[in-house]
């Protein structure tokens, strides 16, 4: 399968890799996917105010789906939760040219960037009651 | 060295120059019909496949008269298998076979399901091997045909071929298996072994692609099949169709390369694939072989990496041309269905490459791929949240995974 120069680019250069203190509350951690399936991605974000100062991804996955969170957590970065939240997989799809048979990984960096606002949203309403 | 460096032998293999050199004048000069009886031209053919016939007989110890010449293994296994079932559907209409088989003998058997006959999916041990006693359990009066491979694939594991031979000629039941990857590797004996029918394809020792046979026994037992193509009466009525003079000398030639170079080639293939092994396993942690340690191919080593998906591990390694069992690399979005047979993981069996030592595989290209593949598998691992959890003493096989597809 060939690929197209941002899958490879992002592959060989992967953005913001690494990991955020996932127990400090103002880090919201999005884990999704499932090792026997071949896709693993977790993508974690560090809010300050409504905004998301900083992000960081570790993903198990195909070359498409290491380029798809590596450029979820490039997008996320300065937006606000509700921005980032409106981020589609389709648009990730169209940045990439990923073929029909690798949108899975676009669906699965857009599921991540939701699972870590919820993570963070729910820290927060836990903080807010304690 | 040339780049990528080709280690994918078990999917194919570049024909020999001295393959080439021998079809050449099978084009346009000898370029006869081997069925045209009347002139020169004719005779020239059909003496040159007669020729070839037996440099192939000769490489797996069977008489020439018993090679019926096909496309390849998928034809001759068509062949094999509806051909015997169609001519002893009398006698009974069950077949036995194994999970880990290669797709052709798997959708064969499936169509022979459609058309009424029972099929029993072994499962193999988890090194992808099946034993003779297995087989026995299986057999019932009906069963008609065991067809099991002589060695996979993907994982190169050898089945125990003399002992369900013997047991199917003690049997009374017709017995395939499919010698691809076997024949020209290792010593391949279709008597001492009780084969009754077996075939290889050209391509994956040397030979030109869109040639290969099927060996088809001729007494204790005498095997008969229905033709799956009809036609001009071509093989003894079993195989019809104008004779491909040219890619049938080349697959004699290629045959009788494999015959004379089998020792020596089968000691130091394996002795380039043990030390591709030995540095993958020192220089990694989390890496396990798919197989058998035993008995097993000597030019072929499967691996799972842990935790680092295979489709990626490819493309980490571009320069190094290799095959993996993992779902990413193929349309179907399974994994291996031989790995999964042998009940690695899908974790695993998303992690795995097959490396192919071949022919003109050197000691140096092994150390390149070696040295790579080490570099990728250590650059994912940075990126894998699996690896991540592994260091953290958290075993990823524990987590409650929220699977979506």
């Amino acid at each position: 399968m060939a690929y197209s120069k941002k899958v490879i680019d992002h592959y060989q250069n992967p953005r913001n890799v690494g990991s955020l203190d996932k127990s400090a509350p103002t880090v919201g951690t999005g884990v999704v996917g499932a090792p026997e399936c071949g896709d693993v991605m977790k993508l974690q974000i560090q809010v300050e105010g409504d905004r998301i100062v900083d992000a960081k991804f570790k993903t198990f996955g195909c070359g498409s789906a290491i380029a798809s969170s590596s450029l979820a957590t490039e997008w996320i970065k300065g937006k606000t939760l509700d921005e980032a939240l409106a981020i589609q997989n389709t648009q990730i799809v169209e940045e990439l040219s990923l073929p029909p048979v690798k949108i899975h990984c676009s669906v699965l960096a857009e599921d991540a960037i939701k699972a870590a606002v919820h993570d963070y949203k729910t820290k927060q309403a836990l903080e807010a009651k304690s | 060295m040339k780049l990528p460096i080709y280690m994918d032998y078990q999917a194919t293999t570049p024909c020999d120059p001295r393959v080439v050199e021998a079809m050449l004048p099978y084009f346009s000069e000898s370029f006869g019909n081997a069925a045209s009886r009347n002139h020169r031209y004719g005779w020239e053919a059909e003496a040159a496949v007669e020729q070839a016939r037996e440099r192939i007989a000769a490489l797996i110890g069977a008489h020439p008269k018993e090679i019926v010449f096909t496309s390849g293994s998928t034809e001759s296994i068509n062949l094999a298998l509806k051909g015997a079932a169609q001519m002893y559907a009398e006698k009974g209409r069950h077949i036995v076979t194994c999970q880990s088989e290669h797709k052709a003998v798997l959708d064969v058997a499936k169509h022979l399901e459609m058309q009424g006959f029972e099929v029993t999916y072994l499962q193999p041990d988890t090194t992808g091997r099946v034993s003779a006693e297995a087989v026995a359990a299986a057999l019932r009066p009906d069963t008609i045909l065991v067809a099991l491979m002589w060695a996979n694939n993907e994982v190169g594991t050898l089945n125990p071929v003399r002992e369900i031979g013997e047991l199917c000629h003690a049997k009374g039941v017709l017995f395939f298996t499919d010698a691809t990857q076997a024949a020209g590797k290792i010593p391949v004996d279709v008597e001492a072994d009780h084969v009754d029918m077996a075939c290889l394809s050209g391509h994956k020792l040397y030979g030109p692609k869109g040639i290969g046979i099927l060996y088809v026994r001729r007494k204790n037992p005498r095997v008969r099949l229905v033709a799956q193509m009809d036609g001009g009466g071509h093989e003894r009525g079993m195989r019809s169709g104008t004779l491909n003079v040219p890619s049938i000398v080349g697959l004699g030639k290629a045959c009788e390369l494999a015959r004379l170079e089998l020792p020596e080639e089968s000691a130091r293939t394996a002795a380039l694939r043990d030390h591709l092994e030995r540095r993958i396993f020192g220089e990694l942690d989390f890496v396990y072989l798919n197989g058998n340690r035993e008995h097993r191919l000597p030019n072929n080593l499967n691996v799972s990496f842990a935790y680092v998906e295979g489709e990626s591990l490819i493309m980490g390694f571009a320069d190094v041309a290799v095959s993996s069992g993992s779902a990413c690399t193929s349309a179907s979005l399974e994994p291996s269905h031989v790995l999964r047979a042998m009940a690695v993981g899908e974790d695993l069996a998303h992690s795995s490459i097959r490396f192919g030592i071949g022919r003109s595989t050197t000691r140096e290209e092994v150390d390149f791929a070696a040295t790579q593949v080490i570099a990728a598998v250590k650059r994912l691992r940075e990126l894998s949240p699996l690896y991540e959890m592994a260091l953290e003493g958290i075993d990823p096989k524990t987590v409650n995974w929220q699977a979506h597809h």
